[in-house]
């Protein structure tokens, strides 16, 4: 199996709208996770009897097989990019929820109580103490969906999309490897980059944590 | 200033925590609600700026009812200092202190400038103000809380347990300076504390609280040592109250003479006439004096006339020179005294006859 470099350099701007693509649905599934499970998270946070049911549910939702996902979605919005990135949301639903549900219990009792005794108002303590203090184990999750969503692309290679994913059903169908294994690379470093930033984006956010007790 | 008038307090498990409170807190001083834990004295306190509201019963502070007002707004009127200081740990120590200037929209600049001023107030240096929380040690952070609590100029100043956390030496120094700022300040404090020597040193006033809810006796400290209401106020004073009331008095009005000689042990002063030791004429023996000066309190005197060899106490001025000496028997004498003054001198009318006895006996006592 040895690489037609060739291939790859008659190609660079074939890989590149590809990866770009790629990034795309998978950055959009992660957004519209986000803007869903926030609200979601914050109604299971402060009505208990509510926790047990969307936490559920979307545990419920994420053991469908991901292709029965996209079949079930074609008839609603077809054989888009919009169908991808639903599919893809659903799945980074899961991990997005129970983070931000955690990082909302991981702020302590103590603080919201301050912010309480200081006149601070309920929505003003989420934006301005309960969501930073629970960013740490949102950054967490949100880069676990980050990368779940960059490898689970390929999988709307079944319903014409799926960036980077058209390559390996190319090269399979040719028994051409160099496409396989572009896409294979590309994939891995996309989700590499992506993490990377992500990082970057919290030690950003969270000057807080960064910084140890000086002597 | 704040008042309680029959509040109560029933959780809906059925407890009760605040039984028919009725109390008035003058403006200025400190009241320190003391009690074991679920007396109900910090859920009274919490009371005060709504951080829970009243079964029953009205709550005034200046006189508004505190259940007509918005309760954020209320709280940002008052100052919290939260156990454990309860500081925001995202935040910088400066925008800890600035939380409440600018939930009331001074703005950054003016909210950020009224925070370093407060954190030279409270003792910590500007360098400080641009760390964490959890970059200062317990004692810092509790001068934090202080200065958050007072950064809107809040006339009430609202303290539970403020002081619980921190080790006994940082603790006294937060003491210290809590009096010393009040001194300054002069707020309106409800201060609540489990530890009764806390209490006896802050307070203006004490209520005592006993489980249930209940308001047993405030009183001005030295009163509520001598004479304690029931048997529960005495013995959560402690076997030593009436040491404890000697803490109160301090050695200023107490007489001194010059140090006698030949007596065996002799006071050893350096060129600027500080006392350094005591040396036993005889043996050459030492023994480390420690001397007091006017703003010492009668107890530190009686602990060091029982430490002194010859029962001397060394007395010195503010600069640390000699002023003379106090013997045993007159600190002993001074320190009963103290406590009758202390039986007696806030009598009302009516309960007059309970202790004319004392009276009496305190007359005689001045006359002789």
């Amino acid at each position: 199996m040895t690489i037609d470099w060739s291939w790859i350099s008659e190609h660079t701007s074939d890989l590149t709208t590809l990866t770009l693509s790629h990034l795309q649905a998978a950055l959009s599934a992660v957004v519209l996770g986000l803007v869903i499970s926030l609200p979601l998270a914050v109604v299971a946070h402060r009505v208990k009897p509510l926790r047990g049911f969307l936490l559920g549910f979307s545990n419920v939702l994420f053991t469908i097989p991901s292709i029965a996902v996209f079949v079930l979605l074609l008839p609603v919005s077809g054989l888009t990019r919009t169908t991808t990135v639903i599919g893809l949301t659903i799945y980074t639903l899961v991990v997005l929820l129970r983070n931000t549900v955690e990082g909302l219990d991981s702020v302590p009792a103590k603080t919201k109580e301050a912010a309480k005794a200081m006149g601070t108002r309920p929505l003003r303590t989420l934006l301005t103490v309960e969501l930073p203090l629970a960013l740490p184990v949102i950054m967490a999750g949100v880069r676990i969906a980050t990368v779940m969503a960059i490898s689970l692309v390929s999988v709307a290679t079944y319903i014409g999309d799926g960036g980077l994913g058209q390559l390996f059903t190319d090269g399979f169908q040719r028994n051409f490897p160099t496409p396989v294994i572009a896409g294979v690379v590309l994939t891995l470093l996309l989700a590499l980059a992506a993490d990377a930033v992500l990082v970057a984006v919290q030690y950003v956010l969270t000057p807080w944590t960064r910084r140890r007790r000086s002597a | 200033m704040i008042q309680f008038d029959t509040v109560h307090k029933r959780f809906p498990n059925g407890t009760t925590a605040v039984h028919d409170l009725t109390l008035d807190m003058p403006e200025g001083g400190v009241t320190v609600f003391v009690g074991s834990s679920g007396c109900g004295k910090t859920t009274s306190l919490r009371m005060i700026n709504r951080m829970v509201d009243p079964t029953s019963g009205t709550i005034r502070v200046g006189g508004r009812d505190v259940l007509e007002q918005d309760a954020a707004e209320l709280r940002r009127s008052i100052g919290y200092v939260i156990q454990q200081s309860g500081l925001f740990p995202h935040r910088t120590v400066l925008d800890n202190i600035a939380t409440v200037p600018l939930l009331l929209g001074w703005g950054r600049r003016k909210a950020r400038a009224r925070a370093a001023e407060l954190l030279e107030t409270v003792g910590l240096t500007a360098e400080a103000g641009k760390r964490y929380p959890h970059q200062l040690s317990g004692g810092q952070q509790q001068r934090v809380g202080v200065a958050r609590a007072l950064a809107a100029d809040p006339p009430v100043l609202l303290m539970d347990e403020p002081f619980g956390a921190v080790d006994p030496v940082v603790r006294t120094q937060l003491q210290d300076e809590l009096l010393r700022l009040q001194q300054e300040l002069n707020k309106t404090i409800v201060f609540v504390t489990h530890d009764i020597d806390e209490a006896v040193r802050l307070g203006d006033r004490i209520a005592v609280f006993r489980t249930g809810g209940h308001l047993v006796q405030c009183a001005p400290p030295a009163e509520l040592l001598a004479r304690p209401a029931d048997d529960f106020v005495a013995d959560f004073l402690g076997a030593e109250r009436g040491l404890k009331l000697l803490s109160l008095t301090t050695l200023a009005d107490v007489g001194q003479g010059p140090a006698p000689e030949g007596t065996g042990w002799e006071l050893v002063l350096d060129a600027a006439r500080k006392p350094l030791l005591w040396r036993d004429e005889g043996t050459s023996a030492e023994v480390p004096v420690r001397p007091l000066r006017d703003s010492d309190s009668l107890l530190s005197a009686l602990n060091e006339s029982i430490a002194a060899p010859g029962g001397l106490v060394a007395r010195v001025d503010a600069d640390g020179v000699l002023t003379g000496v106090t013997s045993r028997d007159e600190i002993h004498d001074r320190a009963g005294l103290a406590h009758i003054a202390a039986g007696t001198r806030l009598d009302t009318p009516e309960d007059a006859g309970d202790t004319s006895d004392t009276a009496v006996h305190e007359d005689t006592d001045v006359a002789s």
